[in-house]
């Protein structure tokens, strides 16, 4: 497994590389925006990638409800973490992508207003598990991860309808989309899935590792009481 | 199944006769209410057109305020003299006791609003050129989607730090399609327009929390 | 219940709250018709313990059985609880409040719930008819009434956190009277408290804990001799 790691980080950073070349350099100059198009390839590729981390929360919290492994909770921790991390990146790139081509800081676009609202259930989330005491943060984590998940078909209904109702910029991904801006497109997204990856596992095993150092502590307390502390 | 719907039926009148006889909280809660009316009248002119068009989302937000006040109220009694305690080490059902508070907190949001909405009325001289019944079921609708998710959260936070942070922190991020579709729809059903898809999503939001909070509370309650 | 089968056993119980133990590995049979005394200083695991036995704590590793079952859901309606806070509702009566409770159980007024909730309030010595809110109760009548509550299912195991806390000196020997009443008629109580002079007579077994363990168990109210102190 260790040796994996840095094999597969080079393989990233090379993907990575490849991805930003693909966009900055190789994807064709869109129409109308011109350059700033070129935004696009991050901030599309970091909402799905954003969304894949949140169903992995979701799942993983579902596990841990039945089945109460202390894996399954790390992972509910770790994807929601990068998760959110992702989704910051789509909301900032938005309006850096937004202001020049409209001259407005924010639309309430489907895509970006989706995702402000899922931004806030995870951090909400985040809250939760920084907030309560140690013993009870994975069980009432999972429960209100799975209410997130499921709120997601909720935010993305309204939000479309509502923007049906009360049209708005759109934002990339209007109609057909050139062929060549889609594989710049898959790519970035395979880059960045890669690198979330990376990051997931790397938190994943800087948690486990906390939680180990945790349970030698308490498993030294239980031999001497006197060399503990809460 | 008449024990656990007798438990429910015990819970929810213990509860309203403990709130009925701590006058206080409830005085101070309707006092709340009529502020926050009030305030939002200084904030968003009554007599300009444009608050009348906004009115529908105004007055879910001030419902929504009045709301997570009564909600941190009713679980704070049960942790008063560990009272918790007893139910839990007792053989009732967790979901007798999460319906029965649902069902209370509901009736108390339930009151705030029909003393706020006859101001709002008032205040900012609305009139429904929809059919008015739909705003009566979108009313009931939308509360219970706060007040199932509420209760919930609040029996969460019960259980964290800052409690009275968290559930609002907790309950306004997943409420915000439920509270879309209430103010959209009010405001539908105010301007004569069709609701028909807020109504429909509202419905099924309800059904879809109710369920899982339902299946979930257990797991809130005895998280120790 | 025969006096050869443990009503409670407990088998290497381990209780952690992050990194503090609170009970580091106990082990014990208890058995039915005793009045056990549970002793030790603040922070010895004894609230822990009662707690675990309560179910209202999940251990974090060995187990629990009580009445036969390791399941606490199973056995809950034979067990009473009672701590240091009342556990009641301070603007209800104590007909009300223990009205409430017994429901809990599936006692109801079908089932001649009021003369049962009735003969518990009698038995603490307490008066059925009072419509004063438990609140406004002094504190030995609050703990009289709290044990009403637990006893109201007629528990075969009775579960006391302090119940002699800050109580005058009448209620709690009422209350010790009753409970060696209760104990004679073959329920098994433990008791956590402070003053084990109450329990001097009443308890048939001394249980002192430190440091989440148990250290002894003696007859008499007298301190093992590894802990090296006498009996307060």
């Amino acid at each position: 497994m260790k040796k994996a790691f840095p094999i597969l980080g080079v393989l990233t950073a090379i993907l990575l590389i490849y991805a930003l070349y693909m966009a900055l350099v190789w994807a064709p100059t869109e129409r109308t925006m011109g350059n700033v198009q070129r935004i696009f390839y991050y901030h599309v590729p970091s909402a799905w990638t954003a969304f894949i981390l949140f169903f992995v929360n979701f799942v993983a919290s579902v596990v841990y409800l039945i089945k109460r492994r202390p894996a399954a909770d790390i992972v509910a921790l770790v994807s929601a973490e990068v998760g959110v991390v992702f989704c910051t990146v789509v909301l900032v790139t938005g309006p850096i992508w937004a202001r020049p081509v409209w001259g407005i800081w924010w639309t309430w676009d489907m895509r970006l207003t989706s995702t402000l609202v899922l931004w806030l259930i995870y951090v909400s989330y985040l809250f939760l598990r920084r907030f309560s005491s140690s013993g009870q943060t994975p069980a009432l984590a999972a429960a209100l991860a799975v209410l997130g998940a499921l709120c997601v078909p909720f935010v993305y209904f309204s939000i479309w309808f509502f923007r049906t109702q009360h049209p708005q910029p759109v934002m990339g991904g209007g109609g057909s989309i050139d062929p060549r801006m889609l594989h710049v497109l898959l790519i970035n997204w395979l880059a960045f899935s890669c690198f979330a990856f990376l990051v997931c596992w790397s938190r994943y095993r800087l948690e486990k590792l906390q939680r180990d150092v945790d349970h030698a502590h308490a498993s030294a307390s239980l031999l001497d009481p006197r060399g503990s502390g809460r | 199944m008449s024990a656990p719907t007798g438990i429910t039926r015990a819970t929810l009148l213990k509860d309203l006769r403990l709130e009925w006889r701590s006058k206080d909280a409830i005085n101070s809660m309707l006092f709340f209410s009529l502020l926050v009316v009030v305030v939002f009248s200084f904030s968003f002119d009554p007599s300009a057109e444009e608050s009348r068009q906004i009115a529908g989302g105004l007055i879910w937000v001030a419902f929504l305020f009045a709301a997570v006040v009564a909600l941190n109220q009713t679980w704070a009694r049960e942790l008063r003299n560990q009272v918790l305690d007893a139910y839990r080490v007792s053989p009732a059902p967790a979901n007798s006791l999460f319906i029965a508070k649902t069902l209370g907190n509901f009736i108390f949001v339930t009151v705030l609003e029909a003393l706020m909405t006859p101001l709002f009325i008032v205040f900012y001289r609305l009139r429904a050129l929809g059919p008015a019944w739909q705003l009566l079921l979108v009313a009931v609708l939308g509360t219970w989607a706060l007040v199932v998710n509420g209760t919930f959260f609040a029996a969460m936070s019960l259980r964290t730090r800052s409690r009275e942070i968290m559930l609002p922190l907790l309950l306004f991020p997943i409420s915000i399609p439920a509270l879309l579709a209430m103010v959209q729809s009010t405001t539908a059903i105010l301007n004569g327009e069709g609701a028909r898809f807020w109504i429909v999503l509202l419905v099924t939001y309800d059904l879809v929390f109710t369920t899982v909070c339902l299946l979930l509370f257990e797991t809130v309650l005895n998280a120790e | 219940m025969t006096e050869t089968e443990p009503v409670v056993t407990v088998s290497n119980l381990i209780k952690q709250f992050g990194r503090f133990a609170a009970l580091r590995g106990v082990t014990a049979e208890f058995f039915g018709g005793k009045l056990y005394a549970i002793l030790g200083d603040n922070g010895a695991g004894k609230t822990t313990l009662l707690r675990t036995l309560a179910g209202l704590n999940q251990p974090s590793s060995g187990e629990v059985t009580i009445l036969g079952s390791s399941k606490f859901h199973d056995i809950c309606q034979q067990v009473g609880y009672m701590a240091h806070p009342s556990l009641l509702y301070d603007e209800m009566s104590g007909m009300e409040n223990l009205d409430y409770f017994a429901r809990l159980y599936g006692i109801t007024s079908s089932t001649r719930g009021a003369e049962v909730i009735r003969a518990v309030i009698l038995s603490v010595g307490l008066d059925p008819d009072l419509v004063r809110p438990v609140g406004q109760y002094s504190q030995g009548m609050r703990q009289r009434m709290s044990l009403a509550r637990a006893l109201l299912n007629d528990p075969k195991i009775l579960l006391l956190d302090e119940p002699f806390s800050n109580v005058d000196t009448h209620s709690a020997t009422e209350m010790v009277r009753l409970l060696a009443r209760t104990r004679d008629q073959g329920k098994t109580i433990f008791i956590v408290t402070h003053q084990a002079s109450l329990l001097e007579h009443a308890a048939d077994e001394f249980v002192w804990m430190e440091s989440g363990k148990i250290v002894g168990r003696t007859r008499e109210l007298k301190r093992p001799a590894s802990s090296g102190e006498t009996a307060r």
